[in-house]
């Protein structure tokens, strides 16, 4: 059994492709039903993202599998097969599940370490279960995928750092001050972009929320939406300034609103209390010499977006270390994934009962010591008939369940109910009986 | 006197453990070293404190009659107060300060002629004791004050400057080292004022004067009025921040002064030979 992987991403296609190929969420049943039907698919998974389409398959027959699987993406979305072909990507054996679990640890994000791709692939886990679409071996594959991007998680700091604007203000904030709870931000201008810095604020700990804009009725609505929001009229606000902590800017005013001369006038009042200025609007709000003044921490939209640069760069060295731990679990997949094999397992099967018989038939040979060769000579042989009797119709059941479906829960379920060893290296089992002796 | 040497040693190996335990955490790549540092650290303060039993037990004074002494109790102080901060505000970072600053001063220690010194009977008060126990807990608080100051000034630095480098990340917040500076300093400056108060009682039954301008009298004078006054413009007109670190890494030379230059370079009552003599 081999795992394959058809698919495209943000690497490998443009948005224009990406959307042609997307599958609706709402209607996940028809695509999965059609995938499995594919001669060469035993089991299917849709993942289907704004960054990424793949298509996850369990195979007895890889090669055909690609074939089927591209010929049914192009098929589905009614694209030309040629037209599509040269952003497809198809991966098989130990590429493909490298490819999926370093897609599920967000090692293949557009940004690495983001959150979101991990809750995307437990989605196409939900429908691909709902619709009955998913084997044994699937449904462990994506639980070892969920394990391992938990792992990368926890075990490196991938995810650590912002990299959003508006998310880099708030760990800013928090190297000024030492605690969110009791400080105060203002908002001036009604900027998306401070609106959603705003809310990181108060999910981090911030009570009051300030609002203010030209036009006030605008500055009441967005105040409405923050718990303990207050409107302030755009004449007053620079008399609210000194009880502000934090200031997130983005007026479309052409001049600075905040001079200089302004910020040095509110830090005394301040009485030398830090104050971070976050600036987002082109051309800025505040005049950048207030950086000059103790206890001023003024930043612009460029300096944010440093900062979610070098954190970029931190996400990429971390991402070495994810590697590292994914190799490991790709080999630990591995060596489970070969164990269901059905020829190695009958033989695994057979030896080991093999080795029951033995055991007890010189246990018993031992204590009857009266016996001709000619008695033992029988015994022997009715202990192997009753074996070979016994494990007959489970080697039929074993056989024929690889062609047809379902053949990996009677591996596994063999393994399982006889303790059969994982390693299916002949070498190590002939070995075993010396360790008897 | 085996017993004591082997403390004594054990100690400052201890000390170096937790600094490179401490600077690992802060320059490699492994965070959980301060974790170990923290543990590390708390076994040496423990052999330590052991160590001056001992002592104790032998020559039967204060542990400060030496700079041998004076130096290696100063090194506990420190440590003591650290832990005791690093408990309170999760600071490990400042243990990649105190940590080989205390082991520099068990060098410092161990390189200084041991001697014990039998104190001039007419200085054997139980004032004696209490003015050092006030004294060095109260430098060692402007030590740590210190080290938060320095630290504050590199973190304001980094946040101006907008470098965000590796020791950007580690650093604490300015309203954490603000605050540390500012327990350091609420803490420090009632020690070294009890400790100069009882300073003065016990020079009055030893010498039977309170105040005689000796230097040490006068250098720890000049200090506690430098600090009076940050604590003074922290409370009235809001010196904090910047100006705050600034003042406290002075007036931590000036302490440093006070505390060796004083014995090492002017002569005077608390030099330690004076301590024999007399």
């Amino acid at each position: 059994m081999n795992i394959v992987v058809v698919g495209l991403s943000h690497k490998t296609a443009p948005v224009e492709i990406r959307e042609k190929v997307a599958f609706p969420p709402t209607e996940m049943a028809t695509p999965l039903r059609q995938m499995l039907a594919l001669p060469a698919v035993a089991e299917g998974v849709i993942v289907s993202t704004c960054n990424r389409v793949e298509l996850y398959a369990v195979s007895r027959t890889p090669e055909a599998a690609v074939i089927e699987l591209k010929r049914f993406l192009a098929d589905f979305h009614q694209i030309a097969a040629d037209k599509l072909s040269e952003h497809l990507y198809d991966l098989e054996g130990k590429d493909a599940i490298r490819h999926v679990l370093r897609v599920a640890a967000s090692l293949d994000s557009m940004i690495i370490g983001e959150p979101q791709i991990l809750g995307q692939i437990k989605t196409a886990y939900g429908y691909a279960s709902e619709y009955k679409t998913l084997g044994l071996i699937l449904n462990r594959f994506l639980h070892k995928a969920f394990s391992v991007a938990k792992r990368v998680r926890t075990e490196t700091a991938i995810a650590s750092n912002a990299v959003s604007v508006s998310f880099a203000a708030v760990e800013l904030a928090r190297k000024i001050f030492d605690d969110l709870e009791d400080k105060t931000v203002m908002l001036i201008g009604a900027g998306e972009m401070c609106e959603l810095a705003a809310r990181h604020f108060v999910n981090n700990g911030v009570k009051k929320v300030l609002v203010t804009n030209r036009t006030f009725a605008r500055a009441e609505k967005l105040a409405a939406e923050f718990n303990g929001g207050i409107a302030v009229s755009f004449e007053n606000f620079r008399e609210q300034l000194h009880r502000v902590d934090i200031v997130l800017s983005s007026t479309g005013a052409p001049d600075y609103v905040l001079s200089a001369k302004r910020v040095k006038e509110i830090i005394k009042l301040r009485r030398h209390k830090p104050m971070f200025l976050i600036d987002i609007a082109v051309p800025r709000d505040i005049d950048p010499l207030a950086n000059k003044f103790d206890g001023i921490y003024l930043y612009d939209v460029d300096d944010l977006q440093g900062v979610v640069q070098a954190n970029l760069k931190g996400r990429e060295k971390e991402a070495a270390k994810a590697e590292a731990i994914i190799d490991g679990e790709i080999e630990q997949f591995q060596r489970w994934l070969a164990t269901l094999e059905v020829k190695p397992t009958i033989v695994a099967l057979r030896r080991q009962l093999d080795q029951v018989r033995k055991t007890e038939l010189e246990k018993t040979f031992a204590s009857l010591n009266t016996l001709g060769d000619k008695e033992r000579k029988a015994i022997e042989a009715m202990t192997a008939a009753i074996v070979n009797k016994i494990l007959h119709h489970p080697t039929n059941i074993l056989k024929q369940s690889q062609n047809g479906g379902g053949g990996d829960q009677y591996v596994d379920a063999v393994r399982t109910l006889f303790d059969l060893p994982e390693s299916t290296d002949a070498q190590q089992d002939e070995a075993e009986p010396s360790v008897d002796n | 006197m085996g017993t004591m040497n082997l403390l004594f040693n054990l100690t400052t190996l201890i000390y170096l453990l937790a600094s490179i335990c401490y600077l690992l955490a802060m320059l490699g790549k492994r965070p959980q070293a301060a974790r170990t540092g923290r543990w590390v650290l708390l076994a040496g303060v423990v052999l330590h404190a052991a160590c001056f039993a001992v002592r104790h037990s032998t020559t039967g004074g204060a542990p400060v009659t030496s700079l041998h002494e004076s130096l290696s109790f100063f090194a506990w102080c420190l440590v003591l107060l650290f832990l005791l901060f690093d408990l309170r505000f999760r600071l490990s970072v400042m243990g990649a300060f105190a940590g080989p600053l205390a082991f520099l001063l068990m060098l410092g220690s161990a390189v200084s002629p041991d001697v014990v010194v039998q104190l001039n009977p007419m200085l054997r008060s139980w004032l004696f004791p209490v003015h050092i126990v006030f004294a060095f807990f109260g430098n060692a608080a402007f030590a740590l004050a210190f080290g938060a100051g320095v630290m504050y000034l590199v973190q304001d630095r980094m946040l101006k400057s907008k470098r965000f480098t590796r020791i950007y990340q580690l650093l604490p917040s300015l309203g954490t080292l603000d605050k540390v500076n500012y327990t350091c300093l609420s803490v420090g400056f009632p020690l070294m004022t009890l400790g100069i108060i009882s300073g003065a009682f016990w020079a009055n039954t030893a010498w039977g004067a309170y105040w005689s301008w000796d230097p040490k009298e006068t250098w720890a004078l000049i200090t506690w009025f430098l600090y009076a006054a940050l604590l003074h413009g922290r409370l009235t007109i809001g010196w904090r921040g910047r100006k705050a670190a600034i003042f406290s890494i002075i007036g931590f030379l000036f302490l440093l002064f006070t505390f060796l230059g004083v014995n090492l370079l002017l002569d005077g009552q608390h030099t330690f030979e004076a301590f024999a003599q007399l």
